[in-house]
């Protein structure tokens, strides 16, 4: 973020870029918002600029990753036929990659939104794994009772585990000045103890022997397939969340703070806004997000808590957060993107006998890739914003 | 003892035959059925030098096979990952029969996809299949590899000088607590003195912590140590470094310390997945339980180190031989655990195959350590 | 020797056994924030620089060159990462994480064949010859690498009081416009922090594949390179407490497993998480609401 009082930035979306600037030039009806400048054009080339350089960049990683191959005397054309077909190429890899995307969207929420008012949360993991836990905790008691008000019980238990842990990392921002990025760095790995502790522990169901979970929520509460497809509601839940973020984020006063303070904390105190309440708030939303995800984990996939939460879905999302520049509608297409890499990590394996570090080798490629053309952004002038011709 | 081969011998290749045409919709080309396709998924890395390693060894072995086409597929991860990858493996690649070789693929994500695709074999490493229970297309086998760590015992009995042995373990899960027992069982009926020294890391893969643990024991005077971790290698190079003797486990480890490797209880998958090999070319699916020790060649030694004493080759063979003869039980009453309570009453024993040791949650007399 | 003994003499020989690659981990990134940049890569340097290290020992037969070329590809990974962030809108703590899973995939990817060999390792130096008990000649027989980290603490202390450069590096990573006032060369002196930093962390990778646990597999770095965030944190950007940082680490780290051995077996996944919580707590209770931390680089992203 050193870059960020550069000419230019000004325009852009980012933790530190979202500025009152760019609500000025009119992407919303804000409150406060000066009159707009009469480029009606503006938006819309704004946004191609934002989704054109990721696609740059991703196509460039696709041609530094074929070289990659060229030196291993491996296929190019065989791997992307094979990653198309692996992700994309029919109705089953299609549901295979917004499977893998589904939790994604929610863990990539828990940074994206606290990054719009400059803060940095990496422990996204605890919060999925401590959300899975409690939503079976908070099950157990309930499970005689009817399927939805179960759901609602795990849901709202899930993301206020979440939340809280989040909330935490925020709180010791806000109120103690401890750094957020470390904080909720060194909470991943602390809230992973008591969730081992406790499932290996004090809520191990003693008849899961050789892999210690906690009690399950039986198969009659397990949250039912989307009707014709193999998806889980975990998916719609991630998309409902996107978009519920963005509205939160560009269309509300509350967002329209929060994007004040994360472009300039000093002029946000200055002018009063409750600095301190946007970000502990920030810091419950996307640890609740995080929460919900492990609790959608547990009652769509797992039907208990155990190790299986801990499967990297926090920090995945931290790097689609980034990838999305922080824009929850943009988080979409970034969390299908690898969640459909991963989906055809599989058949790259088994069909070019390449090892599974591919993917992620792949996956360093195309977020090096797409974080560099952030650079390219603001750079030429026909995306700009003009002067209104008189 | 003997391997079983329950129930009812369904038809695999008949199997395939009805299944492919319905795959053929929307199925990127998979493999036609003049060869039978074959999925493992393994939990962690191929070459582990640990569990993994030993099923993708025998998985090698198989693929050399005629007829036989292996798709193979590593670190996927216990989650609906594992879903995933065995549907792609059914669906693009035409897999007949999948061996998710991780403990934890059963519950729920195999047991799912078997309810899917009813006419795919599945058979799991790791013995939780139960009659009436899970589907008939669905089927685990094991290994009884506890007598592998008795013997270990044995031999670990007559190297140590300072009566102190050594266990590095992932987790306090009953498979872990047999091998735990089944050495200390081992190693006290040589000397009933020995005490064995047991550490958690809580995972299953943690170079760091397995070295520190190891590193510990050594500072305590132990001075035999074997373990159950995914991947034995850094335990035992540490423990080699460390002047100390080891026993390996999962797979043959006497390369990474020449001086102080005594023996090892191995896995030999090779035995059981060429049987299920054979089995399908005469048309026959996979057993739906299969379980075997010593006797039946899925559990072997490794070759005794040069720092075993000749007075410990010969006990070890003659207990090896009274295993190999059937009904050999380790565990036999009165027994108590490390707490004092009796977990086995005067006049009664466990055999390898008892049932009761699968739920084991207690540590033998003479093992120093809790369970959490 | 009694149980207490026992456990502080495994948290000694820990401390000195598992603290070194935070040791240098921490001094990498300590030079690197000092220049006013994060670089959460260096969890992927490290395990590339295990990697390198490891199959450059067998390939060759030298652990020292090993620890030469992990240094020479932690500072070409570090390059880019400082190559990249030197372009204008471009995020540090992300390309730091897409750095971590680049660098990573790439040891995964060409460090295949080097996990079943044995490669010559770099032998310790037995400093306990004085002592009558073998634990404590054991906890004693210390890596020449950690001394070398002494050595590298201490330097960069003395460079960042008392040299030219340590004072342009200093200011580059307190005040951007200050150094363009002098004409410092902001860009090019923050790339040349993050590539010698992340040598530094390769070295630190080195030291784990071919000191301890000196061996190489997929599971060898369990977070050391992130942590050194917090480490370099908690030494308030000071190179010489990045020792002190990195021995309490590795104390801690020993500390579970050593209770076990004397018969205190409750919750060893909680003594396991015991140096995250000291680090947390010690954050919070050495920071003042209201200021930033004291010694902390003004142009670092993540202070504001």
């Amino acid at each position: 973020m050193s870059g960020a009082d550069a000419p230019g930035a000004a325009a852009r979306e980012g933790p530190g870029g979202a500025l009152p600037a760019a609500a000025a030039a009119g992407i919303g009806i804000l409150p406060g918002a000066a009159a707009a400048p009469a480029d009606r054009w503006y938006p819309w080339r704004r946004a191609a600029e934002a989704g054109l350089a990721p696609i740059a960049a991703l196509l460039a990683a696709f041609a530094a990753f074929a070289v990659f191959l060229l030196l291993l005397d491996k296929s190019p054309a065989e791997f992307l036929d094979l990653v198309w077909r692996g992700a994309f190429g029919s109705w089953f890899s299609l549901q295979n990659t917004l499977q893998r995307a589904a939790p994604l969207l929610l863990t990539a929420l828990c940074v994206a939104i606290p990054a719009r008012l400059g803060l940095v949360i990496i422990g996204g993991e605890a919060a999925v794994a401590l959300g899975g836990l409690a939503a079976v905790a908070a099950a157990l008691p309930v499970l005689g009772g009817p399927a939805l008000l179960v759901w609602l019980v795990m849901a709202a238990a899930g993301a206020a585990a979440g939340a809280l842990w989040i909330g935490l990392a925020g709180w010791l921002r806000a109120r103690r000045g401890v750094n957020e990025t470390i904080a909720s760095l060194v909470l991943a790995y602390v809230g992973l103890a008591p969730f081992n502790h406790l499932v290996e522990g004090l809520l191990r169901d003693p008849a899961s022997l050789n892999k210690p979970s906690t009690f399950g929520i039986g198969d009659a509460l397990m949250l039912p397939a989307l009707p014709g497809t193999d998806l889980h509601p975990g998916l719609l839940a991630g998309l409902a969340a996107c978009v519920l973020s963005w509205v939160l984020i560009s269309r509300t006063a509350t967002g329209f703070a929060a994007r004040v303070t994360g472009g300039n904390l000093r002029a946000a105190q200055l002018q009063g806004l409750p600095v301190q309440k946007l970000m502990i708030g920030a810091c419950l939303l996307g640890g609740g997000f995080a929460g919900l995800a492990g609790m959608i984990e547990v009652a769509a996939v797992h039907g208990r808590a155990n190790a299986s939460l801990i499967a990297g879905y926090g920090w995945s999302g931290i790097l689609i957060a980034f990838l999305s520049r922080h824009n929850p509608l943009a988080i979409i297409p970034m969390a299908v993107l690898l969640g459909g890499i991963g989906a055809a990590g599989g058949l790259l394996q088994r069909r070019m006998d390449m090892p599974d570090a591919t993917v992620m080798v792949l996956q360093g490629f195309i977020f090096v890739a797409i974080l560099a053309s952030d650079t390219l952004l603001g750079r030429h002038p026909w995306f700009q914003p003009r002067r209104a011709e008189s | 003892m003997t391997t079983r081969h329950d129930l009812s011998r369904r038809s695999l290749l008949q199997g395939v035959a009805l299944t492919a045409p319905a795959l053929a919709l929307g199925v990127t080309g998979p493999a036609r059925a003049a060869t039978t396709t074959i999925g493992f998924i393994y939990v962690g890395p191929k070459d582990d030098y640990g569990y993994n390693q030993a099923h993708a060894e025998a998985a090698a072995v198989l693929k050399k096979m005629k007829d036989i086409r292996l798709v193979e597929e590593e670190k996927v991860a216990e989650t609906a990952d594992v879903e995933r990858t065995m549907e792609s493996m059914i669906r693009l690649d035409g897999a007949s029969l999948i061996f998710p070789t991780s403990f934890g693929y059963f519950d729920p994500y195999m047991l799912r996809m078997a309810a899917k695709y009813p006419k795919v074999q599945f058979r799991h490493c790791g013995g939780l299949w139960t009659k009436d229970k899970h589907p008939m297309n669905t089927g685990s086998y094991f290994g009884y590899i506890g007598m592998g760590q008795y013997l270990n015992g044995v031999v670990a009995a007559h190297a140590t000088k300072t009566k102190k042995l050594g266990f590095v373990a992932a987790k306090p899960i009953p498979q872990v607590l047999v091998n735990i027992n089944s050495f200390a069982m081992g190693a006290r009926s040589v000397d009933p003195s020995i005490t064995v020294q047991v550490i958690f890391t809580g995972e299953w893969s943690m170079p760091v912590k397995e070295a520190e643990a190891t590193n510990s024991l050594a500072g305590q005077g132990v001075d035999v140590v074997t373990c159950h971790v995914d991947g034995p290698k850094v335990v035992i190079e540490t423990a080699e470094r460390r002047g100390m003797f080891t026993c390996g486990y999962h797979a043959d480890q006497s390369r990474l310390a020449p001086k102080g490797y005594l023996t090892g209880a191995e896995w030999n998958w090779i035995k059981v997945y060429s049987d299920f090999a054979e089995g399908m070319k005469a048309g026959k699916a996979p057993g739906n339980f299969v379980r075997g020790g010593l006797s039946d060649g899925f559990v072997k030694m490794s070759a005794y180190g040069p720092a075993v004493p000749a007075a410990a080759k010969a006990r070890a063979e003659a207990v090896k031989a009274e295993i190999m003869k059937g009904g050999f039980a380790a565990f036999t009453g009165p027994l108590k655990d490390n707490k004092g309570t009796t977990v086995l009453p005067a006049g009664k024993a466990l055999p390898e195959t008892a049932v009761e040791l699968e739920s084991t949650n207690w540590l033998v007399e003479g093992v120093i350590g809790a369970i959490a | 020797m009694d149980a207490i003994t026992t456990v502080l003499v495994a948290m000694l020989g820990g401390a000195l056994r598992v603290s070194t690659p935070f040791l240098f981990v921490s001094l990498g990134e300590c030079l690197t924030e000092r220049a006013g940049r994060i670089n959460l890569g260096n969890e992927g340097v490290m395990v590339f620089g295990a990697m390198i290290a490891y199959a450059t020992s067998y390939e060759t037969g030298s652990p020292w060159l090993g620890v030469l070329v992990a240094a020479g590809c932690g500072m070409l990974i570090g390059g880019l990462h400082g190559l990249v962030c030197g372009m204008r809108g471009v995020n540090d703590v992300a390309m730091g994480i897409a750095i971590m899973l680049a660098g990573t995939g790439l040891a995964f990817f060409f460090g295949k064949p080097y996990v079943q060999p044995s490669a010559p390792l770099l032998p310790n130096i037995p400093l306990g010859g004085w002592a009558d008990s073998p634990q404590l000649q054991n906890a004693l027989a210390v890596s020449p690498l950690f001394f070398l980290g002494l050595a590298g603490a201490f330097a960069m202390a003395w460079m960042f009081r008392a040299t030219r450069m340590g004072l342009r590096i200093r200011i580059v990573g307190e005040s951007e416009d200050a150094a363009r006032a002098l004409g410092l060369p902001v860009e090019r002196m923050r790339f040349l922090a993050t590539a010698a930093g992340s040598g530094l962390a390769g070295i630190g990778g080195a030291f784990l594949s071919l000191c301890y646990p000196a061996s190489w597999n997929e599971g060898l770095s369990s977070g050391q390179g992130l942590m050194a965030v917090a480490l370099v944190v908690f030494a308030r950007w000071n190179p010489v407490h990045c020792i002190t940082a990195a021995l309490l680490f590795g104390a801690a780290g020993a500390l579970g497993p050593s209770l076990q051995t004397i018969g205190i077996t409750w919750g060893y996944y909680l003594f396991y998480a015991a140096p995250y919580a000291v680090t947390l707590a010690i954050l919070v209770a050495t920071v003042q609401p209201g200021r930033t931390l004291k010694g902390m680089p003004g142009e670092l992203s993540i202070g504001r």
